[in-house]
């Protein structure tokens, strides 16, 4: 996982480097001036020697520059390399992820990915930045100060030793204990915070229910319940700072006591034990500082782990070297075609069947009957279990997938405009569509007409998820879409559901009359979306239960009659025709 | 959607930041307050404990080791008293500091879990109206950054600030007391930081503000793209996304660069400054304990340098936090605007209560009968009615809109009598919803009159309204529970049996006894793993246990195929059985039988009758349902 991430480190390998050695100057730096100052009170004050006080006042001052250019360049780079590791991170994230299969997209949630992206990546680049600034500042502080003060008087400075070796003990006892306190809060925390998403978005429901005051017990016990989690937690936190007092407070009485008896006798100067009091905050700050940055890592290591996840997760799906780059007609065959999302659980069994080229065909079933599963094998959407699935004659294995989706293009359920004109949605289909070719597109699929009474017509933007576009025109438009590919084969998922029955039957039209070349699927709940097709296709439960034209299966098959029953006998949709 | 929305983050202004700040004091102080002295006390003790041990390097030198190395026989008797005595000191200071660290504890925990529960209180009683006009991200990001950058405030900030502030007057008073020439020349480094800080500090606040408009960017992009990358792949516009994934990556890095690099630099900078300050002083202070001008000592300049490095660190602290305090105040002022919105108001005062009959008149009773009535005070003649439930719903000329400007129904006329099915149909936005809307008064009507059994439903209590109205929408919402709890959001005192009654005619048990745990399936993240058309049968399920006279179903069987339809539509016959129902649904069949079937385009109803008296007509619903245009 460490690998991974620091892999990202890339071409801010070099700054990553030089933070941590302008720190170590920079720490130098402020080490040499506690050990000047003893020598301007011995050398200087004590014996009055003016000259002196001037001379290594000047070399102070020096060295006080050169810590601090020293550490405007270490902050300089620590920046650059900790944005840079974050900037490769996304990149490298974003980009395994368009090499993702559907399968590998369906492990991951949206909301998942995107915090992946974004908190994430935060989290590490925070974490990256102190590790660089801080890691070898604070230790080479620790150590640096800690030799300073043994080579003035190993006796004294022996007090720190203990000191720091007690201190680390309890902070590290805090530190443990309390980020298994933390892990606990923050788990329930999302939870709270679920709690609160959850009610918003079921606002109606809960008020037309009349359940605001079950609802606000219900939040009040689970905040009170956070809250004493918190504290409990915090507790340990709050003991750090007293503790820390006690040590650097212990230590300087220490001192003080055995210090004056050295002075006494004429071990120590006065100088010196000034700046052994000096080192006595770098040496225990800097343990602090090194405890925050342990857990500082800890916290950030799960953002870690999740991001390495993302990185290293391999595609499940990938494109032939040497694939076909040409796809020779429309005709489909399914061969003894099994699939299955999750080994064992067999959603498709045993599939044949064979769709010539330029046909029309409707497949019909009821909830769950893997209808989607079916025409998701053919762009190669998901691989087969077993069996082969050919388009052209060829084992869509054996196509380039650029090729592959090219000539296959799906209208997805689950479809999805993005943010720009309508122009810009319509040539995702193709990037080099002419105006006049969008256009005929959209009157192939009945689009046309509302997007002229648009006051911008094909220059209206569309918002983000399509929200400003009703559910029956993002419909069409993403048939528009998918029309400018020029496919040779076309499959519509359930992508007139929302579109009103005339308007449905004037796009068919369109496609028997305007593109009869082109192989055509069509998923439909209602059955007069489908009857006019050259053959149905019946799905229930994965397996194939009746194959033929709509007079055949009415005859034959009893689901088709059962449907074909209940949807006369009261039939249609009044599917939303457009307010406009 | 990902749920997460991304706030511009400028700053209040600072007469707004200052209004903000002191509401924010008032309510910590509000249930705090003494909590809050007693940090102050604490705080000053600690700080009065340090600044005395910091004085006994001057003591110690000046009174005790000079004398002594004279001295043949030293005496370390003072001495040890001296120490013992200073130890004392710092032990009260250790002591004060955890004290007031624990109970900030209390404050700040203490003060957001109030806050937590009042905001979560009043969004509940907050109108429709609020989240129909707030993106649910906004109103998330309330609870999670502004909450999360006000815990931090709270918790560490303001202690930082009062215990620095403490500080800085101590050591100030007694550096002047020990030297004013370089206390004045302390001062002075003091200003030179603050402007290097300001300067900084504003260049800074450019970058990261620009930083922020790029994360923004970058994050939109990022969530629509997840949204749509099954789009993209079926499109093969990876290679593209790509490229425009990077252009947005390049620029928030350029941002973020900047903006830390000066946040970084500022740290050296106020640290070097510190020790330039200091080492100054030590010169300055050479000379004059050299020449002893006005009796300073070399122990007073021991204690003067170690006060001018405790007088420079809580500045340079105070001046880091000063971002987080801007963002934090950002948050709270989000936060105060949501608890400011009015909550929604009830002027009703019909209720609902169970009732029996005793002869020919309704009694009020405290037990469960089965029997409801509205019992009506009338204040003029100072007369309590008891009117008994039945469903009779009626609209006269109703108009409304959700805004004044735009209206959306207009001048509706409709009615139901107990036990009737009436029908909505109509094209997307010719206001189906809408009507359903205004009978739970989610929404209130700008003119007309709505009446439920003869009463005018704004002098219903909302609760007791809402209570006797059932309303399956097309949305579906589950709670984080189990199924069996999910059911009995319809009615908390049903029992196991009567859930699964409900469960039954819903067509619900069958799919559920399948479900791993049966009823006590744990349904969590909005039933994630149970399918639309599931968690449709679930709502039904919980508006069947309900058992409410009147019934709304909003478009409550779009999602189940036409089979299952069948054996859920034996269960809604029943569930309909004797109860006033309104129904908006695209199928035919789910519309046909209806007693009434209104016609709705833009916001009129152009057409109304029973399925044949409309087919009939050869108007809009001929028109809808046979597909065919007329003439």
């Amino acid at each position: 996982m460490l690998k991974t991430i620091l892999s990202q480190v890339k071409e801010y390998k070099g700054v990553a480097i030089l933070t941590p050695v302008c720190m170590i100057v920079e720490v130098i730096m402020e080490m040499i001036i506690p050990l000047l100052m003893a020598y301007i009170i011995d050398e200087g004050v004590m014996k009055g020697n003016q000259q002196a006080i001037i001379r290594v006042g000047g070399v102070m001052l020096i060295i006080a520059l050169i810590g601090l250019i020293a550490g405007m360049l270490g902050g300089k780079y620590g920046a650059l390399a900790s944005s840079g590791l974050a900037k490769n991170l996304r990149n490298a994230m974003y980009e395994n992820i368009q090499t993702y299969s559907f399968a590998n997209l369906d492990k991951y949630s949206t909301a998942g990915l995107v915090t992946r992206l974004t908190t994430d990546v935060n989290n590490v680049q925070m974490a990256f930045q102190m590790f660089l600034r801080m890691c070898m500042r604070a230790p080479s502080s620790l150590i640096i100060a800690m030799v300073m003060a043994f080579s003035i008087s190993a006796k004294l400075a022996s007090v720190y030793l203990y000191v720091v070796i007690a201190l680390s003990i309890f902070l590290a006892l805090i530190i443990r204990k309390a980020m298994g306190y933390f892990q606990e809060v923050f788990q329930k925390y999302d939870d709270l915070n679920a709690s609160v998403q959850e009610n918003v978005s079921a606002i109606r429901v809960v008020k037309a229910y009349v359940r605001e005051e079950r609802e606000n017990k219900k939040f009040s016990a689970a905040a009170e319940h956070v809250y004493k989690l918190f504290i409990r937690a915090e507790k340990m936190v709050v003991l750090n700072m007293p503790m820390m007092q006690v040590a650097v407070y212990t230590c300087m009485l220490l001192i003080s006591w055995l210090g004056a008896k050295m002075i006494v006798v004429s071990e120590l100067t006065t100088g010196e034990l000034m700046s052994l009091i000096a080192y006595c905050m770098n040496i225990l700050m800097s343990l602090m500082i090194l405890s925050m940055i342990f857990v500082m890592m800890t916290m950030s290591a799960a953002s870690a782990k999740r991001i390495a996840e993302v990185i290293n997760e391999k595609s499940t799906l990938v494109s032939p070297a040497d694939g076909k780059t040409e796809v020779r007609d429309g005709s489909i065959a399914f061969e003894h075609v099994s699939f299955e999302y999750n080994e064992g659980k067999p959603v498709l069994s045993d599939i044949n069947v064979t769709i010539q080229a330029g046909e029309t065909v409707g497949i019909l079933g009821g909830t769950g009957s893997a209808k989607t599963s079916f025409v998701n094998l053919i762009p190669r959407l998901y691989d087969v279990a077993q069996g082969t699935v050919k388009v052209g004659g060829v084992d869509v294995r054996a196509y380039d997938l650029d090729t592959l989706r090219s000539e296959v293009s799906v209208v997805l359920q689950k479809n999805v405009l993005f943010s720009g004109t309508i122009y810009d949605n319509l040539r995702w289909g193709d990037e080099n569509a002419t105006e006049e070719m969008c256009r005929q597109a959209c009157r192939l699929a009945c689009a046309d007409e509302f997007i002229s009474k648009m006051p911008d017509g094909y220059h209206t933007q569309i918002t983000q998820g399509g929200s400003n576009v009703s559910g029956g025109q993002k419909q069409r438009l993403c048939i528009a879409r998918a029309l400018l590919k020029k496919p040779k084969i076309l499959i519509l998922d359930d992508s007139t559901s929302a579109v009103d029955t005339a308007t449905e039957a004037k796009i068919r039209q369109a496609f028997a009359t305007e593109i009869p070349n082109t192989t055509k699927l069509i998923i439909a709940q209602r059955i007069s979306s489908i009857q006019h097709a050259d053959h149905i296709i019946v799905l229930e439960d994965g397996k194939i239960n009746g194959y033929g034209t709509h007079d055949e299966l009415l005859a034959s098959n009893e689901i088709y009659r059962e449907i074909f029953e209940a949807q006369t006998n009261g039939a249609g949709d009044f599917d939303e025709k457009e307010a406009l | 959607m990902a749920g997460k929305r991304h706030m511009p983050m400028t700053g209040p202004k600072p007469k707004d930041a200052g209004k903000t700040f002191k509401r924010l004091l008032d309510y910590v102080f509000d249930k705090y307050l003494f909590h809050c002295i007693l940090v102050v006390i604490c705080i000053l003790i600690s700080v009065f404990a340090n600044v005395q041990g910091t004085l006994f390097t001057k003591t110690l030198i000046d009174a005790y080791i000079l004398p002594m190395l004279g001295s043949e026989n030293p005496d370390f008797t003072p001495l040890a008293h001296a120490i013992f005595r200073v130890a004392l000191f710092y032990a009260i200071g250790a002591l004060c500091t955890w004290i007031y660290n624990r109970i900030m504890i209390e404050v700040s925990q203490g003060s957001l879990c109030k806050l937590r529960k009042e905001m979560f209180t009043h969004m509940e009683s907050l109108p429709i109206k609020y989240f129909d006009t707030h993106p649910h991200g906004d109103i998330m990001s309330l609870y999670t950054n502004d909450v999360d950058t006000l815990r931090q405030m709270i918790s560490q900030s303001l202690p930082q600030c009062i215990s620095s502030g403490i500080t800085v007057v101590t050591v100030l008073i007694q550096m002047f007391i020990l030297s004013v020439p370089l206390t004045v020349l302390t001062l002075f480094m003091v200003v030179v930081v603050t402007i290097s800080t300001m300067i900084l500090g504003g260049k800074s606040g450019k970058f990261f503000a620009a930083q922020q408009r790029d994360i923004g960017a970058l994050n939109g992009y990022i969530e629509e793209m997840m949204e749509g990358q099954k789009v993209v792949k079926v499109f093969c516009r990876e290679d593209k996304s790509i490229a425009e994934f990077h252009d947005k990556n390049e620029q928030l890095f350029d941002s973020a660069y900047n903006a830390n690099r000066f946040a970084n630099v500022l740290g050296p900078v106020n640290a070097q400054l510190g020790n330039v300050s200091y080492v100054l002083c030590a010169v300055v202070g050479g000379f004059l304990a050299l020449h002893a001008v006005g009796g300073f000592t070399l122990g007073a300049l021991a204690s003067f340098l170690t006060f001018n490095k405790s007088f420079n660190m809580p500045i340079s602290q105070v001046s880091q936090q000063f971002n987080s305090i801007v963002m934090a105040m950002a948050g709270a002022q989000r936060i105060f605007a949501m608890l400011d919105e009015a909550p929604e108001v009830d002027e009703g005062y019909v209720t609902l209560v169970n009732a029996k009959k005793e002869g020919d008149t309704l009694v009020e009773c405290k037990e469960r009968t089965g029997l409801w009535a509205w019992k009506h005070y009338h204040k003029a003649e100072g007369v309590t009615e008891y009117v008994p439930l039945q469903g009779d719903v009626v609209f006269d000329g109703v108009d409304f809109g959700y805004t004044d400007e735009k209206m959306v129904l207009h001048d509706v006329k409709l009615f139901a009598t107990p036990g009737q099915k009436i029908a909505f149909v109509g094209t997307t936005g010719a206001g189906k919803t809408t009507i359903t809307n205004l009978i739970n008064r989610f929404y209130d009507i700008q003119d007309g009159k709505i009446r439920y059994d003869g009463i005018n439903i704004n002098k219903i209590k909302k609760a007791d309204l809402r209570r006797s109205l059932g309303i399956v929408l097309q949305d579906t919402h589950l709670f984080t529970d189990t199924v069996m709890e999910n059911i009995r959001y319809g009615r908390l005192d049903a029992t196991d049996e009567e859930v699964i009654a409900a469960a039954k005619l819903a067509g619900a048990d069958s799919f559920i006894r399948l479900l791993p745990d049966g009823y006590e399936t744990r349904i969590a993240g909005d039933g994630a793993s149970l399918s639309q058309g599931q968690k449709q049968l679930l709502s039904i399920a919980r508006a069947a246990v309900a058992d409410p006279p009147v019934l709304i179903l909003d478009e409550a069987t779009s999602s189940i195929d036409t089979r299952t339809e069948q054996i859920v539509q034996k269960g809604m016959d029943s569930l309909m059985k004797g109860r006033t129902t309104f129904v908006i649904a695209h199928r035919l069949s789910t519309v046909r039988n209806s007693d009434c079937i209104m016609v709705l385009e833009q916001g009129r109803i152009i057409e109304r009758g029973s399925h044949e008296e409309l087919i009939e007509q050869k108007g809009r619903y001929y028109q809808l349902y046979t597909g065919n245009k007329v003439g």
